[in-house]
């Protein structure tokens, strides 16, 4: 196994190449993750998420400043929008990290969303799978920042930090869109601009009004104020990436970790299956022109789509048709 | 399998800060449905070369205006054969005068485009030489 | 009123005529296009009567020149007095080559010098810096230590000739140079004129050279004004910079905006920081514009400049002094309007561009040379280039009255737009909280960003024509002569830069350096030290990382 010695041994460019084909849906990545999925389980992954402007790739060029301080190896997975109009995009998250480029104990890596919801982009499971099984210690996610639903990166980091700044109108948003419920930890950056001190008594009253158990996770608020102030800024994540391998600790000890994991494989198996059954169908149906056809079936009302559905179903998963809709009939 | 898309990025290497057709282009390569790494300002060729495998892009596209092309450009096509990559198309943009096409293809530039190119001429030429590995 | 109610009512009723008879007309023969607009793509109208400027007030939006609001030009006199000062940016290779041209210059009749710096000066390295490599002398002059600023100054009458210094994060550093120099000459620095750009707000906004983060520029460039105010009272210690913005991609309302914004934002940080009174200093900070090829738009842009800056000054600012209430400026033909298709024609375009910033009323100009968007400008197209601007003051005419266009009904009227819609982005700019704020959002740069790539969009869809670009274009290339600066230029610049460091009293450079660092941190100015170490031959890159060892340094945030 050539290629997965040398992702193990952090071959950037076959890693690179990888992730591409995993971006790319290439038939030979998956047997690649085949391979590589007995050496991951190890790095720590991290996700940043928090609306468009907030500063989380500061924030994240910060943080692999405060693990390489503590000699540990980073990874970054920086997440923008794909356009849908043209289905390019501009990545332009690295650019704020441009001073580890040359440092090879960090590898950054952009992805577009191609169509993804949920603030992530499809291969982003995956591709964690390749910076853990290459040894990276960390592994550092941030979501696009729409601020909307970016609810799934709870499904694939073991922390989660949600950064907030003041005056942009979105506390509110972001309480209602379910994203602090996803917070291990929060990150009021900009601190120094006004409003702040508001958006931080929302965010306790709110932490308050949750009631966390005494031997609960407590949900830090911290503070960042200008990254224009490299002594003052570096100090304050330092504490954060603390804080960060504290959360770590904390789901090790109180065994929250397996749970964590066991919702993030449950979300990986679904997603497994999907690709190999209900992807395979589709493209099968749509290489033959069947799907065209099931289609005119429905405009011309000839059948209904579950009909269809349960056709399809028991032709390729060997069922009689509506057995497991018994009760319909 | 969906479609191989190209991936591009746009560097503007040297202490140059005129950004404006680097940016434009960035913008129009997206349009034009190619994922784009752009680097900003103020890039050292061993940066670029860095980022290009990280990325693994298919296409570095350059844009420098002060003049010191000459050396900047080849530079960044040496340091991606050195680190193996050669295989990623470098080419590049900005005020350089025709006297020094000659050198920069030599060097291993596979195309140059100066003041006045039209954004489609050089999608065209884009779509056309650069196969997506 | 401008006009009375019998002229307006008058031009009702014709004008009712003349819209009908358009009408019978257009049905035969159609407009070329449907949208008439101005190279920043304001919309046009066929034609402008009394009625676009009926609400304009004589006395109180147009006046007399000398008079508030300047409307028609600061001085009196105008041109009659004294023509602009024919200043050509000028710089490229070693000092002694640089030298060569100004005297060349000088001799041609030019009667400012203007400097450019090569990118290692300008962001403040040494051209032996890893990062300045490929860069030496590529695109102005490099200057390392006070040797190379000797040997530019070499003959130069420092006390008959103002210089202006195109530098901005290091410009502390080469304006004490400047001053060295003159101490070293026996001239005093009262004696001494000049300008240095000193602008970092258009830096982080368009031109992209920076070094140290927004607020501690801010405070480095507030020491250099209440310097000047103190010692160097003939000195222009900012030159508040649209040009550069407006060859990022910005509109010409952008251009005057955002440079007018960023002028408002240096005189509250120095009244904030230095105790200053506003018309103390006032009267010493100059602009610079772009004069770009849409002809009317770039004069209304222009005179709109003078009236919106006395209304800041007097009303916002509550300035006495009148002068403080003059906007001067100096002016550059567009850059960014120049093809390198059919090199030639740039003359024209430069001809033209020139005569507007005259009609604008410039104190100050530069003419673009007709190869300058292939590499720098050889002596041939520099010489064009300077003539151009003497036919128009000594041949054309256009010297001969003041402000000639003030009272048509389209310039005056357009004049009104622009200064309106420029209003409306400084308000918004005030709601942000400031220009810095608004930088920090990426507002001026997303909004010249979006403009940019509009015009690339216009271009090549041929909304937008560029003779011999997107229409009217040949397959016979014209050839002109390039000016190549050598790369030997920068191993002979290194060998220099260590010869100087080998022969320096290393325990004086180090002791001034430290002093520096030591005022850097209380927060005092930093003028006098600078002074110190560059006599010491302490060199651009050391006194810079200084600054950027206290004040931290400022990274491209690479807004698209």
């Amino acid at each position: 196994m050539e290629q997965t010695k040398k992702i193990r041994e952090g071959n950037i460019r076959i890693v690179s190449r990888l992730i591409r084909n995993l971006e790319d849906s290439e038939p030979e990545a998956r047997t690649a993750i085949k391979n590589i999925f007995p050496y991951t389980g190890k790095a720590h992954i991290i996700g940043i998420t928090g609306s468009a402007g907030a500063g989380k790739s500061t924030l994240v060029d910060g943080l692999i400043s405060a693990f390489r301080k503590k000699n540990k190896t980073v990874g970054v997975l920086a997440i923008d929008p794909t356009s849908p109009f043209s289905g390019g995009a501009l990545l332009g998250d690295r650019i704020r990290m441009q001073k580890h480029t040359e440092d090879p104990g960090v590898f950054v890596r952009s992805l577009a969303t191609r169509g993804a919801m949920g603030g992530l982009s499809k291969a982003v499971g995956d591709a964690i799978h390749v910076l853990d099984a290459m040894g990276k210690d960390i592994i550092l996610v941030e979501t696009v920042g729409t601020g909307q639903q970016e609810v799934d990166i709870i499904y694939n980091s073991h922390t989660v930090i949600v950064v907030l700044v003041p005056g942009m109108g979105d506390e509110i948003q972001a309480i209602k869109a379910g994203i602090m419920e996803i917070a291990d930890i929060f990150v009021v950056n900009k601190a120094d601009h006004p409003g702040a001190s508001q958006l931080l008594m929302e965010l306790k009253n709110m932490i308050n009004m949750a009631q966390i158990p005494e031997d609960g996770w407590p949900l830090p608020v911290m503070t960042v104020e200008s990254a224009f102030e490299p002594i003052k800024f570096g100090e304050k994540i330092d504490s954060l990436a603390q804080n960060i391998l504290k959360h770590y600790e904390y789901l090790v000890h109180s065994d929250q970790l397996k749970s964590r994991l066991h919702r993030k494989t449950m979300v990986e198996i679904k997603d497994a299956l999907r690709t190999c059954i209900l992807d395979q169908i589709l493209s099968d149906l749509e290489a033959n022109g069947e799907l065209d056809r099931l289609a005119y079936k429905l405009i011309s009302k000839e059948s209904d789509p579950y009909t269809l559905a349960e056709e399809i179903s028991s032709r390729y998963l060997k069922k009689r048709p509506g057995k497991p809709y018994q009760k319909k009939g | 399998m969906t479609e191989r898309k190209i991936r591009i990025m746009v560097a503007k290497p040297g202490l140059d800060g005129h950004d404006r057709g680097a940016r434009v282009l960035a913008r129009c390569f997206r349009d034009a449905g190619f994922e784009v790494i752009y680097t900003g300002c103020h890039q050292t060729p061993e940066q670029i070369a860095v980022s290009a495998i990280q990325e693994d892009v298919d296409l570095v596209g350059l844009s420098c205006l002060s003049g010191a092309h000459r050396y900047l450009f080849p530079r960044v096509v040496e340091l991606l054969k050195e680190k193996e990559a050669e295989d990623i198309c470098v080419i590049g943009g900005g005020i350089i005068p025709e006297q020094d096409f000659e050198m920069l293809y030599h060097s291993g530039i596979k195309a140059i485009f100066t003041p006045g190119a039209h954004l489609d001429d050089i999608v065209d030429w884009v779509r056309q030489n650069v196969e997506p590995k | 009123m401008y006009f009375s109610k019998g002229v307006l009512d008058q031009s009702k009723q014709l004008r009712k005529k003349w819209e009908d008879n358009i009408r019978k007309i257009a049905n035969k023969t159609p407009d070329q296009k449907a949208r008439w607009s101005t190279v920043s793509d304001l919309e046009i109208k066929r034609l402008y009567t009394p009625e676009e400027i009926k609400n304009t007030n004589f006395e109180s939006d147009i006046g007399y020149p000398g008079e508030f609001p300047f409307l028609r030009g600061n001085q009196p006199t105008g041109y009659r007095g004294k023509y602009w000062t024919f200043r050509m940016f000028a710089g490229m290779g070693s000092a002694a080559d640089t030298n060569k041209r100004w005297h060349m210059l000088i001799n041609s009749g030019q009667t400012g010098l203007s400097t450019a710096f090569d990118y290692p000066t300008l962001m403040g390295y040494d051209t032996d810096d890893p990062k300045a490599r490929g860069e030496c002398g590529k695109c102005g002059v490099a200057i390392d230590t006070l040797e190379d600023f000797l040997q530019l100054m070499d003959g130069i009458p420092m006390d008959q000739v103002t210089t202006s210094m195109t530098i901005n994060p290091p410009a502390s550093v080469l304006w004490a140079m400047y001053c060295a120099v003159a101490e070293l000459r026996g001239i005093p620095l009262a004696k001494i004129g000049g300008t240095i750009q000193n602008d970092m707000l258009k830096e982080f906004i368009a031109q992209k050279t920076f070094m140290c983060p927004p607020e501690p520029s801010v405070k480095l460039i507030g020491d250099t004004v209440e310097f000047g105010t103190r010692h160097v009272p003939m000195w222009n210690t900012i030159s508040i910079s649209g040009y550069h913005i407006r060859e990022a991609g910005a509109t010409a309302v952008q251009e005057l905006a955002f440079t007018l914004r960023d002028g408002m934002e240096y005189v509250e940080s120095v009244i904030a920081q230095k105790g200053l009174d506003v018309d103390d200093f006032a009267p010493r900070l100059s602009f610079f514009f772009n004069s770009h090829i849409d002809f009317f738009e770039e004069i209304c842009k222009l005179r709109a400049a003078r009236r919106i800056w006395a209304k800041v000054m007097r009303d916002r600012y509550q300035a006495k002094n009148p002068r403080s209430m003059w906007m001067r400026f100096h002016t550059q033909t567009a850059g960014c309007s120049l093809t390198a298709q059919q090199p030639y024609n740039n003359v024209v375009r430069t001809a033209l561009e020139a005569l507007a910033a005259v009609l604008g009323g410039t104190q100050s100009l530069h003419t673009n040379s007709l190869d300058e968007v292939l590499c720098l400008p050889s002596d041939h197209a520099v010489e064009i280039a300077l003539r151009t601007q003497q036919i128009i003051a000594e041949e054309t005419g256009a010297a001969n009255t003041m402000d000639p266009l003030a009272g048509s009904y389209f310039v005056e009227s357009l004049t009104n737009e622009i200064e309106e819609k420029a209003w409306e982005y400084i308000h918004k700019i005030d709601e942000m909280g400031g220009m810095i704020d608004a930088i920090e959002k990426g507002f001026p740069q997303m909004e010249i960003a979006d403009a940019a790539y509009q015009f690339q969009r216009q271009i090549d869809a041929g909304e937008k024509i560029m003779v011999g670009m997107n229409k009217y274009v040949t397959d016979d290339e014209q050839k002109i002569p390039l000016l190549d600066i050598d790369d030997a230029v920068e191993q002979d610049q290194i060998k220099r830069l260590n010869a100087v460091r080998r022969k320096r009293n290393h325990r004086a450079v180090t002791k001034s350096l430290k002093d520096l660092k030591m005022c850097c941190k209380k927060g005092d100015n930093v003028m006098p030290f600078c002074i110190e170490a560059v006599k010491n031959y302490a060199s651009v890159q050391e006194i810079c990382d200084v600054y950027r060892d206290v004040y931290g340094e400022y990274r491209d945030p690479g807004l698209y």
